[in-house]
């Protein structure tokens, strides 16, 4: 199998890392609360696409919300380039009070960019997401797909070089995520972001990824990585893909079963 | 930002036909934009209903009197209420009433959302706060402020003090209790992009939290609004003096103490129909326009 290699080490990190995760642990709660995320040490290279993988319980949007600085560690050090990254939900989670510009637009003023450039820049960052002239419609106007581009395009507004995204396309219909995976792999080829992209949906990692961290549950660590060197475009329906997800499949099912006397 | 991988960054947009892919979903997509309907006829549509319900109403109360159901002094017929109204409003009594009334009810309306805006914000965001405040508030909310007017009389006289502070016993706690509601049920998830874009305490509360708290502030707003009107009614009923501008209420009791049915009736409706007035004119558009944009407004 050319495409997998399990032994060597999983990317050859020559950039400086855009996240740094440092034997971080994760408890809610004292001493005696379960663990969420046990020692997990993972660097992220400036301009990588790496999905973390795993099954309910594994933990992988806790990381996130540690990584973006919602909730502290327990034990553990994150440093992340830029001090913070732009978080994207599996909800596009937009403002229903403003229009789909204002919304990108609040981005850029809670960056601090003044008042008569964020029009200007709210757009150039819609025309990005290929949604020109969306501008002034109500979120509920926008379907689910459209949605998730105005929120790409206020995380790009946060202008942070790392992007965090927790099953971002999940709610969307096949083929709507489809598109929007080739519109996030152009995106990152051409804004030259790191992204960090959570999913349970196996073959949508070996879609989008240079590199796919398979977490283990209860607690959350990293139980394997897998390169992913299948050259972009790719498709989620090409033999490559299928067969790095039969591999990476086999891999978490064997995780999963080891919960079955939990 | 860091510089795009010159390899990947080479490699053009290797796919034409997403652009028009994703025209296309959008169309498929997106919303049709609210069908506009006509003026006349959504004025048509909406002043219909309630007109059909207020003639019923005058039908059976004009049925009852020619069944002569009471005698004309206590059950008066809706022509003898209508020609007392235009005798009161020639006179200008009425005119008189619902300025004297309406400048009480909207001062001690705007004094009770200067109050209850800053309170709710406290109660909502403090702890030990609303614990000791929370269940105060509800049950000030339950409590009828007529039954105030007593001891504001003794504490205020018969003063336009003692009818603002019944006003405002009535309004604050129903408009303090809409901003709570709708802070509490701001979404967690927005107020996680709040922290995600950056937006913390005043600038969080500005921009995400209290947008967020609008459509239950202004549901607050209005139940406040009929509170405070109400309140000024009942004060205003029983505190009756040559000394203090006479309002709608005072229209209501001299009506009673002269034994005019045709003007309680007229006093009644008036006040009726500058309640709806207020609310319907002033509220219900903001009301519909906020929802409107968020797309919570059902067929519209």
């Amino acid at each position: 199998m050319t495409f997998l290699d399990l032994d060597a080490p999983a990317t050859p990190v020559v950039a400086p890392a855009a996240v740094r995760l440092r034997q971080v642990s994760k408890r809610y709660g004292g001493p005696a609360a379960p663990t969420v995320l046990d020692d997990v040490s993972l660097d992220v290279a400036a301009g990588e696409f790496v999905c973390l993988l795993g099954a309910s319980g594994c933990g992988k949007s806790t990381l996130l919300s540690l990584v973006a600085r919602l909730e502290p560690v327990t034990a553990g050090s994150i440093d992340v380039v830029g001090g913070r990254a732009a978080l994207m939900f599996q909800e596009s989670a937009l403002f229903p009070w403003l229009s789909a510009g204002q919304n990108v637009e609040l981005a850029l003023r809670l960056r601090g960019v003044p008042r008569r450039e964020r029009r200007g820049e709210a757009d150039r960052l819609l025309a990005l997401v290929r949604l020109e002239g969306v501008g002034r419609a109500r979120v509920h106007e926008l379907s689910g797909g459209m949605r998730q581009r105005v929120a790409i395009a206020r995380a790009l507004a946060q202008e942070r070089p790392v992007l965090l995204m927790d099953e971002p396309f999940g709610a969307l219909d096949a083929i709507t995520r489809d598109v929007l995976h080739e519109e996030l792999i152009r995106l990152w080829q051409e804004v030259g972001l790191t992204v960090v992209f959570v999913t349970h949906n196996v073959r949508e990692a070996v879609r989008l990824a240079q590199r796919v961290v398979l977490l283990s549950s209860r607690p959350g660590r990293v139980a394997q990585e897998y390169a992913v060197s299948i050259p972009h475009p790719r498709r989620i329906e090409a033999p490559e893909v299928a067969a790095l997800a039969v591999t990476i499949t086999d891999r978490l099912r064997e995780e999963i079963s080891r919960h079955a006397g939990d | 930002m860091p510089a795009t991988d010159p390899v990947v960054a080479a490699r053009p947009d290797q796919s034409p036909d997403l652009r028009s892919l994703e025209a296309g979903l959008d169309a498929l997509g997106r919303r049709s934009a609210r069908r506009r309907i006509p003026v006349l006829r959504r004025c048509l549509r909406s002043a219909l209903p309630p007109l059909v319900g207020g003639l019923s109403v005058l039908a059976v109360w004009q049925l009852a009197v020619w069944a002569q159901l009471k005698p004309a002094y206590v059950l008066p017929a809706p022509t003898d209420v209508a020609r007392t109204l235009a005798d009161q409003w020639q006179q200008g009594h009425i005119t008189g009433a619902v300025w004297t009334s309406l400048r009480r009810g909207v001062l001690g309306f705007v004094v009770s959302v200067v109050v209850a805006t800053p309170l709710g914000l406290a109660v909502a965001r403090l702890r030990p706060l609303r614990a000791a405040l929370a269940p105060v508030l509800s049950g000030l909310q339950g409590l009828p402020s007529v039954a105030w007017v007593p001891a504001a009389i003794i504490w205020f006289g018969l003063s336009d003090a003692a009818i603002y502070f019944v006003v405002l016993l009535g309004a604050v706690p129903s408009i303090t209790n809409g901003l709570v509601a709708g802070l509490d049920q701001v979404p967690p998830l927005h107020r996680r992009v709040g922290q995600v874009l950056g937006a913390r305490g005043l600038i969080a509360a500005r921009w995400v939290l209290l947008p967020a708290a609008l459509p239950s502030y202004l549901a607050g707003l209005k139940q406040g609004w009929a509170f405070a009107w109400r309140s000024l009614m009942a004060a205003e009923l029983i505190t009756f003096s040559p000394k203090l501008g006479l309002g709608l209420g005072q229209l209501l009791d001299t009506g009673r103490q002269l034994s005019d049915m045709s003007l309680v009736v007229t006093a009644i409706l008036v006040i009726f129909f500058v309640g709806i007035g207020v609310d319907r004119l002033v509220f219900a558009p903001i009301e519909r326009r906020v929802l409107r944009r968020r797309g919570l407004l059902a067929g519209a």
